[in-house]
């Protein structure tokens, strides 16, 4: 068994060769007479059609003061929409089989569908998301209720131990920047905005000239026009400067803490802020990330704290990079006793990677697992189409998916090295434990 | 449950997946599941192909007609620690090789166990296909099942269960609302295992289970992609048709006795919200071809929360504002006995009791007045596009495939269920609402949420937290 990945790697090289002369996916791009960027790509595999508009709108662009409108806003597009209501717009998308997806992240918002492509179903749930999209109302008595459901969500999700730590975690790692801010905004933030702070967050971010439309499935280039053309015509109006999220801060200093929960486990996070979607050490970040704790098995997290010590059932490591710079996180769950021992653990393991970097063969094998499958990531109308919506927003060149194999395959492990070292500072990480006991108790337990 | 977490959705995903979209296209264009071809290998393993040329990779996904119901008391969890353990190690492909393998050849793998079966995937380049056949036929005979990697395996199930269950209040309601409505049938064990139980098992359990159940003629290999029939059946043939059949057990499940009246229970753990979970006996699908009451149960779930525009959300979260969220599921394909689940979270100041009283009264009216023609064209609707949309999917296809052949159905019941959907009637599905939505066959779960101030971290064993 042993020669075999060496000649499973020279299989998938030459596939992609063979490939390199046609693009892997020839995306169209265009943008509407209103300035909104569309991609694009045909394919008439099934009767199906992906489509998704988004804006910079995301929780981000929220202000402290009311945090959460980002949110709501995106929540309540569906809610009533050009004169029907929440119930006549949930029974027409139902009746014609219509999948609603809105997308809300902290860099990103918007709403989109998935319809069978047929004529009369598609041109009818176009028609709605067109509503949604530029005509939404923000009722006030549902405006009422959906802010008392997400408080008591969020009253209950503040009980869960993961969740507190992913918030102390993020309010540590951001203490200055929108990042920190909860995505959904706090309970005393939601019950205070009002239908007119939705309708200026609507006007003031939802607009046509910053649109990102992505389309993927069985239209033509002529129908996808006109599709975009309806859904960005009626969008608010640029007013004012584009928003512009500010430059995220290092952390000065180490920060460590312990919140002391009920539950078995203890929740343990460690990380700082990382790098943006366009940032020059993406490749070097991305692949190296594969060996430290991103690549399951492969990957040298789960090998020490999983594999050899049966200490936890999931441990990892990711990058989420967002327009600015999005965290680097290390997580894991460990019975509360072992907090203590798993956080050594994995504190040596990403120290020991930061100083010496991958092996040469960690490398290879990373290349290995990526490249070889990269026809994974493209395998489906739905991948697809999330690619297209990040080339989009992320403006990134249309040869993205084409360059690549051909940018993981450049990376050296001396790139890796260098990258980490000077972007991942331990000695200015955020590291927090939720669970039962508190420090000194975890560590009298060892 | 899973051996890696990214996975981790398949369990419950699988089974309402399954429920709220198996239906038939009326386009020529929607490839039917009467195109899966199957075969047999002389060893008695079952073979299902679907060719799906839309990119170059395939699906490859071996079940084991072997799950949680086949365990007994005092090694409950075992199948799932041995799904943990086929990762563990053959004399040819020693610990950790075989995902190193698959990962090399650009695949992903993973695994799940459910009640009913335990099921092994790659997803990879089609050029991969022997890999994939031949790591599969390996450890389907040869597995090493080392004293030393259990010992360090078994503390990762455990934590596996402290994550999903003890530090989650709902998927504890869950455990014990399971384990209380049903008293004989083995569905009434959590597929993880009970944590005493966890603590006491031994490699030798597992070995015993893999054993007496891990053969080709307790096994179907299922191949979606890139690939045809005759490819794969000869590639099957090349890495499985050496393996020898075995004697299998006969399968002594028991019968869970008929229930007698309401029950219900209270589990009291950290949470802000109160929560109510219901559960209904209800019959399974057995005979597509003749029966009826399974899919005009699958046709009520669906008129109470099949979409947006659904009774429940309708009625109870938008209009009365009891519930901050209600659901309706039926879980009736699978190889022991069906429920209907209705379940629902209060809104702030509303009490469990009310959301369930709340819920029965939609019940109630459903049975009185029927449902409109309107509702029921609506999941038609729902029902014949969704099928199309699982074609985007080739891991989907793969589990459609085997998860029915677990339950003892044909892969042709995938379209076969949109068409006895179709058919389904007002009077059909009031008729199953009143039949088995009774009191009879209830048994209610009630989350009582505790500060979380003041709370001892630790918790008796589960296995003596039984509510009744």
């Amino acid at each position: 068994m042993r020669s075999k990945p060496l000649q499973l790697f020279a299989t998938v090289a030459l596939l992609f060769l063979a490939q390199a002369a046609q693009a892997i996916l020839p995306i169209q791009h265009w943008e509407t007479k209103r300035g909104a960027r569309v991609y694009f790509v045909e394919n008439h595999d099934l009767p199906i059609l992906d489509v998704s508009v988004d804006f910079p709108a995301g929780a981000a662009f929220d202000t402290a003061e009311k945090s959460g409108v980002a949110n709501m806003t995106a929540n309540m597009l569906r809610l009533g929409a050009g004169g029907m209501d929440e119930d006549e717009i949930a029974r027409q998308f139902a009746d014609i089989g219509a999948q609603f997806g809105g997308r809300f992240d902290p860099d990103r918002a918007g709403a989109g569908l998935r319809t069978l492509s047929s004529s009369n179903e598609r041109g009818r749930s176009l028609e709605i998301l067109g509503r949604i999209l530029a005509r939404p109302e923000f009722p006030a008595p549902v405006l009422e209720r959906e802010k008392v459901r997400l408080i008591a969500m969020l009253k209950e999700a503040d009980t869960k131990p993961d969740t507190i730590a992913a918030r102390t975690f993020s309010r540590m790692v951001y203490p200055a920047h929108p990042y920190g801010l909860r995505s959904s905004g706090e309970p005393d933030t939601i019950s205070k905005f009002t239908r007119e702070d939705l309708l200026a967050f609507h006007r003031r971010h939802y607009n046509a000239e910053r649109a990102i439309v992505a389309l993927m499935g069985d239209v033509t280039r002529e129908e996808a026009t006109a599709i975009a053309e309806a859904l960005t015509a009626a969008l608010p109006a640029v007013a004012g400067a584009p928003p512009v999220l500010p430059p995220v801060a290092q952390l000065p200093k180490s920060e460590t803490r312990w919140i002391t929960h009920p539950s078995t486990q203890s929740h343990i996070m460690l990380g700082a802020p990382g790098i943006r979607r366009d940032d020059p050490d993406y490749f070097p970040l991305f692949v190296g990330n594969y060996v430290l704790g991103g690549g399951g098995f492969q990957s040298r997290i789960t090998e020490e704290v999983r594999q050899k010590r049966g200490l936890a059932y999931s441990a990892y490591s990711y990058f989420a990079p967002m327009l600015r710079e999005g965290p680097f996180v290390v997580g894991m769950q460990t019975k509360g006793e072992q907090a203590r021992e798993a956080l050594g653990v994995v504190s040596k393991t990403l120290n020991d990677f930061i100083a010496q970097g991958p092996t040469a063969k960690e490398l290879t094998a990373a290349k290995n697992n990526i490249v070889g499958g990269f026809p994974l990531r493209i395998d489906s109308n739905r991948k697809i189409h999330d690619y297209l919506s990040v080339i989009g927003f992320y403006d990134l060149p249309l040869t993205y998916l084409d360059d690549f194999t051909k940018n993981v395959e450049r990376v050296t492990t001396e790139q890796i090295k260098s990258a980490f070292q000077r972007r991942i500072h331990p000695e200015r990480m955020v590291t927090v434990v939720v669970g039962p006991g508190d420090e000194k108790s975890a560590q009298a337990a060892h | 449950m899973s051996a890696h977490l990214p996975a981790a959705r398949v369990i419950s995903a699988l089974v309402l997946a399954l429920l709220a979209g198996i239906v038939s296209p009326s386009h020529t264009w929607a490839a039917a599941n009467s195109q899966v071809a199957e075969s047999t290998l002389p060893n008695g393993l079952r073979i299902f192909v679907k060719t799906d040329r839309r990119a170059p990779v395939v699906v490859c996904m071996v079940w084991y007609k072997v799950g949680s119901m086949d365990e007994v008391n005092g090694t409950t969890g075992v199948a799932h620690v041995l799904e943990h353990m086929m990762f563990k190690g053959t004399k040819a492909v020693p610990a950790g090789e075989f995902s190193r393998l698959v990962a090399e050849a650009g695949g992903r793998d993973n695994a799940f166990t459910s009640r009913d079966y335990t099921g092994y995937f790659q997803m990879l380049h089609k050029s991969q296909l022997p890999l994939a056949m031949k790591l599969e036929a390996d450890r389907m005979a040869n597995l090493s099942l080392s004293a030393e990697e259990f010992g360090k395996e078994i503390r990762v199930v455990m934590e596996e269960r402290r994550w999903r269950v003890d530090d989650r209040p709902r998927s504890l309601v869950y455990e014990q609302l399971n384990a209380s409505a049903l008293k004989a049938h083995p569905y009434r064990y959590p597929v993880i295992g009970w944590m005493s139980d966890l603590e006491n098992m031994r490699v030798e359990d597992a070995r015993a289970f893999y054993d007496r159940w891990y053969a080709p003629n307790n096994a179907t290999l299922v191949v979606v992609g890139d690939v045809t029939p005759q490819e794969a059946y000869k590639l099957a043939a090349q890495h499985f048709g050496p393996l020898q059949r075995k004697t299998l057990p006969v399968r002594k499940i028991t019968e869970e006795p008929q229930q007698r009246g309401p029950q219900q229970l209270t589990v009291r753990a950290p949470a802000e919200l109160p929560y109510v979970l219901m559960a209904y006996r209800a019959p399974v699908l057995r005979d597509p071809d003749n029966e009826w009451e399974p899919y005009a149960l699958d046709m009520l779930a669906s008129v109470l929360d099949g979409n947006e525009a659904a009774r429940l959300n309708r009625n109870l979260v938008r209009a009365e504002r009891i519930a901050s969220s209600a659901d309706a599921s039926y879980d009736g394909i699978g190889r022991g006995p069906g429920t209907f689940y209705l379940s629902a979270t209060p809104t702030p100041g509303k009490t469990a009791q009310e959301a369930e009283q709340a819920l029965r009264r939609e019940v109630q009216k459903l049975i009185a007045e029927g449902v409109t023609a309107e509702e029921l064209q609506r999941v038609k609707s729902q029902a014949v596009a969704s099928h199309v949309y699982e074609r985007d999917s080739m891991y989907y296809q793969a589990q459609q495939i085997g998860s029915l052949d677990m339950a003892g159905l044909p892969p042709t019941v995938a379209d076969l269920f949109v068409e006895k959907l179709k058919l389904v009637t007002a009077e059909q599905v009031q008729a199953v609402a009143k039949k088995y939505l009774v009191d009879d066959t209830l048994t209610v779960a009630y989350l009582d949420p505790q500060p979380l101030a003041g709370k001892k971290p630790s918790a008796p064993p589960p296995g003596l937290r039984h509510a009744q």
